[in-house]
């Protein structure tokens, strides 16, 4: 070596010079920036999960209270009869209890007004409780009933009182009238110094000066401020009392018709609120008066309104009204398809993965099984929703929205998650457990049955798990079989009755309109993610606890 | 009726272990020369097979054909001058009539021969489960003793419980084969229907998709367009965006998982990542109407642009959300199985970490990485609750992410969403499009499995 490098005329190298520096400082940054990229994608990754669960959560939580107004209900012997308390008139009897609360309000409309607070389901929450203990009529019983949606939303701070009364882009065009300087306050009033030509075209022959058409002078003469602006809203900024002014104006000097003037016009009620006291609001149009604001709020001053914990959300069947909506009939229904699921998946998952691992020849038809497990594994859960409504909806007849075929289908999509579960379980299980069963006399199926399987059983169950975690949260296949019906109560429950199950619940609340059903459904999720955590959980659990290492 | 008949079924099988088991019993205390071929299990669960399985496979396929059977009945039963002069639609919409009458559904006042059909229909099905019934039971336990005599000391139980389970495993390994028969022929069946009405030209080629209009003109063929063109590009339009998205942070996470960080790190990180991919559709789909969408659009409001509030820029950052931990546990496969003296000679020439990964690790996984692209693109081509949630449903041919346009996916559940019946354009156009997505998927992950199984050959 030495010799060699001596031997050769040196072309030096020098480490020590500015551009070699410079290179090895260029070259590691490189190096810094790609780690640096590395960590901005984790990051972002990160906070997106964030973002995820934080939206989640901040939509959901309210949710899981329900707003209550406690009721002091007689339960009139006379109204409501023993033998037939279903036929009693409820609405009355609660709305009577309700109305004591209000002694002053007599009035019809106000009366319905009032009712309004109240959840619609107050009538059959006290109804059921009056045939859950038929023994309390005659007595005045105190009974929390939940309140309407825009109250509960009210109370737990998610809707406001006022909202602004202009959008952004009206408040853009406010902005640039003020960058302007031509908005003032005259007199207490807000006013737009504008410019216009008293056109004589615009006053008629007869009537004269009194019946010009002002309005339309203003229009002209504004518009000159927003000549680009292709929206007309514009208009909406002055008064309608504005042609008045300006006819006053022109009436006291009729010399004015056929001059460009200069007239302060007066601002509408919005723009003028915003120009004086920097907002303009107004009542959020989810209320219909600002006294349903007093009563609720003398329901909170006396200490009637509670928030308990919303036990409804897992016990009340699906509602059109979202604070009475719960997810009992979707739960019954999602776990009444992963049984059907695992019935059909695991068994069968199992021998499959048996045979081909085990057993199977190596021929083309065991070629051809794995081909199709490995793509069924990729197929769109769409697709399978598409055969399961053709084959066993269309084909077979089996009924619609019901669990049993919900079950198949998602048996069907679990199927290879299981197989290959398996597969990687029996393989673990060393040979010698295999080769000292078969030398004491085993046959092959009892070498299986009584050894590989039993020692394989925790990592089977483990993918197994997994698999049904994975088919809790399908929604398209359900969708497409119609486990997506509205189902307003839980009597029937059955594998062949129809059923929702949970994440079509989540979709069909993301539907609705109402604005409680935001909560509800941000709620649903965390519900459907806390079952997957768990099944989550169990399989780690099971995988740590159980699974040996060879 | 049906559960009952299943649990009288079951107690017949769990009474034929017995009754071989016992006899079998009975040998082994009776000739003590221990010249009995099988345990005694072996021969109760051989009569317990004999007697469940062949009667279960008869309920089965009774119920398989009893409808049609009972309806093809009911139709020829119906008086000729009733049926004369229908279309098929027709026709089936008085047997559902009679059906629901026979349910005891009755709405308007239906007329005497739906009312007397409806009355057959009742009293033929209450024969037909009977029969099924008396004839299931039968062969239960008539298989159960035929089976049960056979037994004898030298019967070689445990063989033919052996024979028969292994029988039962290659049927359960057949599933997957009869799974994917099922997928293609029932939609190539309702997709060449689709084409007896729509023609293959317009489907494919056409530029205009306006399904909704065949259901309200109430006629087949008439009216409503078929061009599935803009369907098509909106569904490109999403996975582009999605692969945007996530592609580049797949890909970067990947690399510093596997090459810079250290396994504290990773073993925090890891896991986190797997949870996006463990999060079911319809919430990430949530999570774009109620989050993503409006930030976008404020955030176009901001920049003086508007943003439409089921863009295709919503649905697709979403759907590349979800597909991060994809590419990224893909990414990671490949890089782990580039093998160490690569690193090694990299780092032994004097190349920095950067260099080694940027001029011989990513050319070197790249087969693998382009796979598992390839597998993400599938999956967001596929991928249905997001864009259902998220994205349009109006059919637009633009390629502006900024306006809403709409997919295949949406496509099909819109379609189908409470609307069953198969013999309108509108419902089949579903399933036409199902195929092709389904044709799509397929060849994608065809090619997606091959390049990684080739490249993975390479090394091993």
């Amino acid at each position: 070596m030495t010799d060699i490098s001596q031997a050769q005329p040196s072309i030096t190298h020098d480490w020590s010079s500015s551009t070699a520096r410079r290179r090895v400082r260029r070259r590691y940054g490189a190096d810094r920036r790609l780690q640096l990229y590395g960590l901005a994608a984790i990051g972002t990754a990160m906070a997106l999960l964030g973002i995820l669960f934080t939206s989640l959560i901040y939509a959901g939580y309210a949710a899981f209270t329900t707003t209550k107004v406690e009721l002091g209900v007689f339960l009139d012997p006379e109204k409501i009869d023993k033998d037939n308390i279903r036929a009693a008139n409820f609405r009355k009897i609660v709305r009577d209890a309700f109305f004591s609360y209000f002694p002053e309000v007599q009035n019809r409309t106000e009366k319905r007004n009032l009712s309004k607070i109240l959840s619609s389901g107050a009538d059959y929450i006290v109804r059921d409780y009056v045939v859950r203990n038929p023994d309390k009529i005659g007595e005045l019983v105190k009974i929390s009933v939940p309140v309407s949606d825009p109250f509960d939303q009210l109370y737990k701070g998610i809707i406001p009182r006022e909202i602004d009364a202009l959008s952004y882009d009206r408040i853009a065009l406010y902005r640039q009238l003020e960058s302007r300087g031509v908005l003032s306050v005259v007199d207490g009033v807000g006013v737009a110094k504008t410019t216009l030509f008293v056109d004589p075209a615009q006053v008629p022959e007869e009537g004269g000066v009194e019946a010009a058409d002002f309005q339309r002078m203003i229009d002209e003469g504004f518009r000159s401020f927003f000549l680009a602006e292709p929206s007309r809203s514009f208009y909406e900024i002055l008064s309608r009392n504005a042609a008045e002014t300006l006819r006053n104006k022109v009436v006291a000097d009729p010399s004015l018709v056929g001059k460009t003037i200069e007239i302060n016009l007066p601002l509408s009620s919005n723009y003028d609120n915003l120009l004086q006291k920097g907002e303009a609001k107004i009542r959020n149009p989810r209320f219909r008066s600002d006294k349903e604001f007093a009563w609720f709020d003398s329901l909170i001053q006396r200490g009637l309104i509670s928030t308990p914990f919303t036990w409804e959300l897992f016990f009340n069947a699906d509602s059109r009204f979202p604070e009475l909506a719960g997810l009992a009939g979707a739960l019954s229904g999602s776990f009444l398809a992963l049984l059907v699921c695992f019935l059909l998946s695991f068994p069968i998952g199992i021998a499959t993965a048996t045979y081909l691992e085990e057993f199977a020849p190596k021929n083309r038809i065991t070629d051809l099984i794995e081909v199709n497990i490995n793509n069924l594994a990729a197929v769109p859960s769409v697709v399978f929703g598409l055969l399961g409504l053709a084959l066993f909806l269309n084909t077979f007849g089996m009924p619609r929205s019901a669990p049993l075929v919900g079950g198949m289908v998602l048996a069907l999509m679990t199927l290879p998650t299981i197989i290959v579960a398996t597969r990687a379980a029996l393989k673990s299980v060393p040979p010698s457990i295999r080769e000292a069963a078969l030398g004491v006399g085993a046959s092959k199926h009892q070498v299986m049955l009584h050894h590989v399987l039993p020692l394989a059983m925790p990592g089977i169950l483990t993918g197994t798990i997994i698999g049904l975690a994975q088919a809790l949260g399908e929604t398209a296949p359900l969708l497409l079989i119609g486990m997506n019906a509205f189902i307003p109560s839980v009597d029937n429950v059955g594998l062949t009755q129809p059923a929702m199950a949970l994440p079509t619940q989540i979709f069909s609340w993301a539907d609705s309109p109402e604005r409680g059903f935001v909560s509800r459904t941000s709620a649903a999720i965390l519900v459907l993610l806390g079952f997957l955590v768990l099944m989550n959980l169990l399989a780690v659990y099971l995988r740590r606890r159980f699974e040996k290492k060879w | 009726m049906l559960s009952y008949l299943l649990l009288a079924l079951l107690a017949v099988t769990i009474a034929a272990y017995f009754a071989g088991y016992s006899k079998a019993r009975a040998f082994a205390t009776g000739a003590s020369d221990g010249s009995q071929h099988s345990l005694s299990g072996y021969h109760g669960a051989y009569v317990a097979a004999w007697a469940g399985i062949p009667s279960f496979l008869l309920v089965l396929l009774w119920l398989l054909f009893q409808g049609p059977v009972v309806d093809s009945l009911l139709v020829s039963s119906l008086p000729p001058d009733r049926v004369e002069g229908l279309d098929v639609g027709q026709l089936n919409l008085l047997v559902s009539e009679i059906k629901s009458v026979a349910k005891g559904n009755i709405f308007s006042e239906p007329d005497a021969v739906v009312l007397a059909a409806a009355e057959r229909y009742n009293a033929w099905n209450a024969i037909a489960n009977w029969a099924m019934v008396a004839c299931a039971l039968a062969l239960a336990v008539g298989a159960l003793f035929i089976a049960r005599s056979k037994l004898a000391p030298r019967f070689r139980a445990r063989n033919q419980v052996e024979r028969i389970t292994s029988a039962l495993m290659i049927v359960c390994s057949l599933i997957a084969i009869f799974t994917t028969i099922g997928i293609v022929v029932s939609l190539l069946y309702e997709t060449l229907r689709f084409f007896s009405m729509v023609s293959p030209l317009q489907f494919f080629f056409g530029l205009n998709w306006e399904p909704q209009i065949a259901m309200r003109e109430d006629q087949v063929t008439s009216g409503g367009a078929f061009g599935a063109i803009p369907v098509y590009v909106g569904t490109l339009l999403i996975a582009f965006i999605a692969m945007l998205v996530a592609t580049p942070i797949g890909l970067f996470s990947a690399v510093y998982l596997t090459e810079y960080a250290s396994d504290g790190v990773r073993a925090v990180v890891k896991p986190l990542l797997e949870i996006l991919a463990g999060i079911p559709t319809v919430v990430y789909g949530f999570f774009a109407v109620l989050t993503v969408a409006p930030a976008m659009r404020q955030f176009g409001e901001l920049l003086g642009f508007s943003i439409a509030p089921n863009s295709a820029l919503a649905a697709g950052a979403v759907m590349g959300i979800m597909l991060i931990p994809f590419i990224s546990s893909l990414s990671d496969d490949a890089l782990a199985a580039v093998p160490q003296s690569l690193r090694d000679g990299s780092y032994g020439l004097g190349a920095t970490k950067g260099e080694t990964i940027t001029k011989v690790l990513l050319p070197a996984a790249l087969p693998g990485i382009m796979g598992g692209i390839l597998l993400a693109v599938s999956r967001a081509i596929g991928e249905t609750m997001i864009v259902v949630m998220a994205a349009g449903i109006i059919a637009a041919l633009t390629l502006n992410p900024f306006e809403p346009v709409t997919t295949v996916t949406v496509q099909i559940v819109t379609l189908l969403i409470g609307d069953t019946e198969f013999d309108n354009p509108k419902t089949l156009a579903a399933f036409a499009l199902g195929l092709v997505l389904f044709l799509v998927t397929l060849c994608l992950n065809v090619i997606a499995l091959s390049i990684v199984r080739k490249y993975r050959e390479q090394y091993d």
